[in-house]
């Protein structure tokens, strides 16, 4: 029977079917065609960006003299460089302490180190909101100069991040093969030495993943910054957001698409680091 | 793994740092929540402060809630977010499906292709539909070609529905996938090599053997939907207003924090229920599974 089909045409070769091939295709383009018009748009002469006029990069230039938005995105820039730091300390110790230890009610202390990830965002940010202000850390803020300013925002950035990368350095740490680190107490290495010369470098693929998962979350954040900025600070997406709630306009579409392309380039380095070690198990 | 005793100094260097960052910007954060939604703003002098708060004054915002108007808008998020939900799944299954199909080689661009939209900053692709489902935006120029419209396609109910499909899908798609990739292909073929259409092959066999997938997607797509606030905010309408748009009202416009703070702890509560449901289902199906 088999030998009388052609190849791809078997009954478990759905890969070949016309129909998926074309549903694939239809979701594809529906994911992608507001993506790539954006981007197209940014290149746009018609300033309304209602019809194509010709190709241009005004747009650009007068995004980057429009100190307001270059003013978001330093912002941005900055919370997401300092934030990722932090959440990436954080996030390795808590994993290293997970994969390593055993100790009373660890089941509670995982389930709430998964909270941050999982609660609504915006219950984190009224929540961060309230504490805040009631803590004063927010009347505090507004009086400091540029970047103590931002402080709130890192802090809320760094807890929202910090499980994630933590998840991230964990499940890289699973596949450590306990007997190096043995043997490198066995031949004298202290535990700090053992820390630094056998478990960081091998920890070393999950934190770049975990920091750059970091730092794309904090970039890309907009619901807890729109609750715990103060008046003075804006990052970025809360920039567009302002700009958005007034109507479309070229100028977003030049900035949003170098987001998409920094926010890309982390991506793809990120999946690649993050793809399972083929070669270095055991 | 080890016993903490066994080296208590390194357990407490590990543990320490972010313990501490979590109780102090997380737990004790949601603790000032839940005390301020047991309270009420003070009445000074016969006037109501806006900055000073009666604290543990019971449950009159939990109470407040009931009331019709807000169950309405909660009972619409549910529905909203469920019917999304739905959406992603019937759009997503077929595209998991395909990838765990496709050719080897190509099966890692197809989820990249996938997953990459995720990464975009939600702000952005909102904008992106937004700029597509304008008046004058493209999809209405092509209807315009066909002789249709022009339609007001945006702020209103579908287009907080089909801007929540949009952006959660890859939310779906992955749990799926990783079910489906697991599953034993042999059964499908004993399923087909006994008589079984396709159909009831899919049905009967592919299914069941996927379901812990399906209700993982479901549950990773209905909880951000259901806690949504950028997406019914740009797309929808003043009357597509979802929980956490009321949400965000009270703690900016309307400047009811206590009443805010309830609305946010019944939204948790809510999806704390949604991950119960899915340990739950997880226990039943390792019993029946294997």
């Amino acid at each position: 029977m088999a030998a009388q089909l052609k190849p791809g045409q078997g009954p478990l070769d759905y890969g070949s079917r016309t129909w998926l091939k074309l549903l694939f295709a239809a979701i594809f383009f529906v994911l992608y065609a507001p993506i790539v018009t954006l981007v197209a748009f940014s290149f746009n002469t018609d300033k309304r960006g209602v019809v194509w006029r010709g190709f241009t990069f005004d747009n650009y230039t007068k995004a980057w003299n429009n100190d307001a938005l270059i003013e978001a995105l330093t912002n941005s820039l900055v919370i997401a460089f300092i934030a990722t730091i932090f959440a990436t300390i954080l996030g390795a110790l808590a994993a290293l302490l997970l994969w390593r230890f055993r100790f009373p009610f660890k089941g509670a202390y995982e389930g709430f180190m998964a909270l941050p990830i999982v609660i609504p965002e915006i219950c984190m940010g009224v929540a961060l909101l309230l504490f805040f202000v009631s803590a004063g850390m927010m009347e505090f803020s507004v009086h400091m100069p540029w970047p103590l300013n931002l402080g709130n925002i890192i802090f809320a950035h760094v807890t929202f991040c910090f499980p994630f990368v933590a998840v991230v350095v964990r499940s890289r740490l699973v596949g450590f093969n306990r007997q190096l680190e043995e043997a490198s107490k066995d031949l004298g290495a202290s535990e700090w030495q053992t820390f630094w010369s056998i478990i960081v470098p091998y920890m070393k693929p999950g934190l770049i993943a975990g920091a750059l998962l970091a730092f794309t979350l904090s970039l890309d954040d907009f619901v807890i910054t729109f609750f715990t900025s103060g008046p003075e600070t804006v990052t970025f997406p809360v920039k567009v957001y302002s700009l958005v709630r007034r109507g479309v306009s070229p100028e977003i579409n030049a900035a949003s698409t170098v987001l998409i392309v920094i926010t890309v380039i982390a991506t793809v380095i990120a999946m690649k680091l993050q793809a399972p070690p083929k070669s270095d198990r055991g | 793994m080890e016993s903490w005793k066994q080296n208590p100094r390194v357990f407490w260097t590990l543990g320490v740092p972010p313990s501490v960052w979590l109780l102090l910007f997380f737990i004790i954060p949601l603790g000032f929540l839940f005390v301020m939604s047991f309270s009420d703003k003070a009445v000074i002098d016969g006037q109501v402060s806006i900055t000073d708060y009666d604290y543990l004054t019971g449950f009159g915002n939990y109470i407040r809630s009931m009331d019709p108007l807000y169950l309405g808008i909660m009972w619409k998020s549910v529905w909203i977010s469920a019917l999304a939900t739905a959406l992603c799944l019937v759009l997503a299954y077929p595209v998991a499906f395909g990838i765990c199909f496709a050719a080897e080689r190509r099966k890692p661009l197809l989820l990249l292709l996938v997953v990459l939209p995720f990464w975009i900053n939600l702000l952005i692709r909102t904008y992106a539909l937004i700029a597509v489902f304008r008046t004058q935006g493209y999809v209405n120029k092509i209807l315009g070609v066909v002789g249709l419209g022009p339609y007001e396609m945006l702020y209103n109910n579908f287009a907080v529905i089909f801007g929540l499909v949009y952006v959660y899908m890859p939310f779906m798609v992955l749990p799926l996938y990783a079910t489906i990739e697991r599953l034993d292909k042999s059964f499908l073929e004993a399923s087909l090599d006994l008589g079984a259409s396709q159909f009831q092959t899919f049905l009967r066999v592919t299914v069941p053997l996927t379901m812990p997938g399906i209700v993982s997607g479901i549950i990773l797509v209905f909880i951000p939907c259901l806690g949504s606030f950028l997406t019914p905010d740009l797309l929808g309408g003043a009357n597509a207003l979802m929980i956490g748009n009321v949400i965000e009202r009270q703690f900016k416009a309307a400047n009811d924090w206590p009443f805010g703070s309830a609305l946010s702890f019944l939204l948790m509560y809510a999806t704390f229920g949604a991950l119960a449901l899915r340990y739950l289902f997880s226990l039943r199906s390792k019993g029946v599974d294997v």
